[in-house]
């Protein structure tokens, strides 16, 4: 019998040089870690600054390294890198790479749509950066960089969006047969329900940028001029909308805790469910930012009524995303409860970070109680900087278990758990110094010229250190990475025994992802292959 | 012996279709957030007395005057093009080439009088960005509106192209085309209630 080729091949890669390849790639996979790769820039960058800031801010009166000047500026710089030089490319990245493969596709929607949001990603946070160090961005002296900035803020608002667009167009349309939408795995699903929680809320930003944009241009009469930028537009730098960056997140670690737990997650329309509440409750607390609970102390059964039409709000806009957040972390536990669990670097990552993001959503809630006068003090980074560490470890983690799926080879667990160890922390040491800083009115936005009872050099060196213990966690994971995926232990196709279509195709994935179409018939469609191989019967 | 190929990939589901209704709420997005900030600087303004009405909001500075024709006349423009796009949709379904080309041509000038009146409003005005707060941001609103008109217009041409060209087959693209339309339609009441009707 004669079978004749009628394919054409698909490999082009072998006469076209290796970065021409790289920069004219739509291929999911490729696009993704350059997502992931271009993170660890602004990452790095980020922390760098950051720990320039705190060191500042100890024994802040007797030396000077920022001017009074350019403070908001770097400041703004450290939120850009970590928020959008970060957090969105890391999840994006994972999202854009993964996510097509767990859906049993051969490619994610709109390929090309991806890669030129990466690029367009790019273009925009380079070009807020440029502003930023030639004296632009908020508060910037420099009135033509200023508007650089805030054309860059722009660009990089359209680049997530379109690649956020490709991912969740990806999830309704290239599912494989069979798999309705709960039937997805939950990163599958967090990544749907990012993705669309960014398309919903970065026009706004872009729409509101382009209001500032044309009145720093041309009126500097509504928007507050230079000063006005951060405003308008920080909010996208800031709780709550963290939150929202950090829903794909979830769905990392509701993936990773029953592979790792060798068991199925426990209550699995539940896990579904708690993603989404966090998802619309975030979404509403980030267009009512402003509620806030007048408590009032013993004085509360006084007026309870009026107290009571206060906390209704209060509680449906803040307290009910950190009860998702409680619910994914105890169907986590509950799964590892009934599972045979092994200490594994992806679930020690997950479960840090997942601590950390509850962390900051907690003192969060308690920053919003007028009561506590935390409005305005140093408290408020120690809410930004736990849900954003969280979120980055989380994503490390991710890269730790999908990391031997996308480049072959895995990363060692006896060194990669101790810089997860080194994550949590860095999650300590920059949330409490903060909370007990906020706590004695340290000031939020200023480095030097503040004094209040109290060591307060101390929050500020135990801060500061903490932002050093992220940065050589970050560094060494990301050698531990280059090292492992480059020469580290092969993986073999389905390392972590997965129950998820991505462990069926090979490590790396061919171009197309899979040999053929495979037909879903439950959640865990990898394990029922297995089964039915193992019966003798044809999957 | 040469292995077969692997079975064909099924069709994506409508995914065009999908991608269209997407961009479309994150342009209602865009416009509805940007006319909700226009309303909060309505509200925030203080109050003037008017000869004609009474205290009113002093908002937008008296002696400018708004051709409200032409944006009326945009707005019964979008309704034709919405009726156009249908009709692309109607004839492509029926695999009638001639009158599916002969709507999308009339959609694509219909969008073209559409930017024109727009571009005629602007002019008509006679007020620079720079001359005040309502200046800037009527000039940012009506123009990021006029962006995604143009991007509507690209998309008729897109479709256009493409239809005529031979892949009569495409049916859905005519559809997501006419989708993208009816957000653009909506879009637009947004911007004319609030900044032509409400000021």
């Amino acid at each position: 019998m004669t079978s004749i080729e009628t394919h054409l091949p698909t490999d082009v890669s072998a006469s076209t040089p290796a970065i021409a390849t790289w920069l004219t790639t739509a291929d999911h996979k490729k696009v993704g870690r350059l997502f992931i790769g271009t993170s660890f820039v602004g990452l790095v960058a980020g922390l760098v600054l950051a720990i320039l800031v705190t060191f500042e801010r100890i024994n802040a009166d007797s030396y000077q390294i920022l001017s009074d000047n350019s403070v908001p500026q770097v400041l703004a710089a450290v939120r850009l890198l970590l928020t959008f030089g970060t957090v969105v490319p890391l999840l994006l990245g994972l999202s854009i790479a993964v996510v097509p493969l767990q859906l049993g596709a051969r490619s994610n929607a709109f390929p090309r749509l991806a890669a030129a949001g990466f690029w367009t990603w790019l273009t925009g946070l380079g070009l807020a950066l440029a502003s930023i160090i030639g004296n632009g961005g908020p508060s910037g002296g420099n009135s033509d960089l200023v508007d650089l900035y805030l054309a860059g803020s722009i660009v990089l608002g359209l680049g997530v969006l379109m690649a956020a667009t490709s991912i969740a167009v990806s999830v309704l349309t290239t599912r494989a047969p069979g798999m309705g939408i709960l039937r997805a795995p939950l990163f599958t699903w967090s990544s749907l329900v990012g993705s669309l929680a960014l398309i919903l809320t970065m026009p706004v930003l872009i729409g509101t940028t382009v209001y500032v944009y044309i009145d720093h241009r041309y009126a500097r009469a509504g928007f507050g001029g230079n000063t006005g930028v951060n405003k308008w537009i920080g909010w996208a730098l800031s709780q709550p909308f963290s939150y929202l960056l950090a829903i794909p997140a979830l769905g990392i670690v509701l993936d990773v805790v029953p592979t790792i737990g060798r068991t199925r997650l426990a209550q699995r329309s539940a896990a579904f469910g708690a993603v989404g509440v966090v998802a619309v409750a975030a979404l509403a607390t980030v267009t009512q930012t402003s509620i806030t609970l007048p408590w009032d102390g013993a004085k509360f059964l006084d007026n309870a009524g009026t107290k009571i039409a206060d906390l209704l709000p209060f509680l449906l806009l803040n307290v009910v995303p950190v009860l998702g957040l409680l619910g994914v972390l105890g169907l986590s536990l509950l799964t590892l409860k009934s599972g045979k669990p092994v200490i594994s670097a992806p679930l020690t990552f997950v479960l840090i970070g997942l601590l950390g993001i509850l962390l900051g959503a907690a003192a969060h809630i308690v920053g919003l109680v007028q009561d506590a006068g935390l409005s305005g003090s140093i408290y408020e980074a120690g809410v930004y900087v736990p849900i954003t560490f969280g979120a980055i470890t989380i994503a490390f983690g991710g890269i730790c278990y999908w990391g031997p799926k996308l480049w072959g080879r895995s990363i060692s667990d006896k060194a990669a758990i101790p810089l997860a160890l080194l994550a949590l922390l860095a999650i300590g040491l920059d949330s409490i110094p903060y909370y007990v800083a906020g706590f004695a009115d340290q000031p939020t936005g200023l480095v030097n010229g503040f004094s209040y009872s109290g060591p307060q050099d101390l929050w500020n060196a135990l801060t500061c250190a903490g932002f050093v213990v992220m940065l050589l966690a970050s560094l060494a994971f990301l050698g531990l990475a280059l090292k492992s995926f480059t020469s580290g232990a092969v993986a073999g196709n389905d390392p972590w025994d997965g129950t998820s279509l991505e462990w069926a195709t090979s490590s790396p994935p061919p171009a197309e992802n899979f040999a053929g179409v495979i037909v879903v018939n439950s959640a865990t469609p990898l394990a029922d292959i297995k089964s039915a191989s193992s019966n003798g019967k044809v999957a | 012996m040469l292995a077969l190929p692997p079975a064909s990939q099924p069709a994506p589901r409508r995914q065009l279709f999908v991608g269209t209704a997407v961009a479309g709420a994150a342009g209602f997005m865009l416009i509805g957030g940007m006319m909700a900030t226009w309303l909060k600087f309505r509200a925030d303004a203080p109050v003037r007395e008017s000869l004609k009405r009474g205290f009113i909001k002093d908002w937008m500075p008296a002696k400018i005057v708004v051709p409200e024709v032409a944006a009326n006349v945009m707005l019964l423009g979008l309704l034709v093009v919405c009726v156009m796009a249908q009709w692309a949709v109607y004839s492509a379904k029926r695999n009638d080439r001639t009158h599916t080309g002969l709507a999308l041509g009339v959609t694509a000038l219909m969008s073209l009088a559409i930017i024109n009146a727009q571009i005629f409003i602007w002019t008509q005005m006679g007020v620079g960005a720079k001359d005040g707060a309502f200046h800037s941001m009527f000039y940012a609103a009506t123009g990021t509106m006029t962006v995604l008109l143009l991007s509507g217009l690209v998309y008729t041409a897109v479709a256009a192209f493409r239809y005529l060209g031979g892949r009569t087959k495409e049916v859905e693209l005519v559809s997501a085309h006419a989708l993208y339309w009816y957000f653009l339609t909506a879009a637009f009441c947004a911007v004319w209630f609030v900044i032509y009707v409400q000021k």
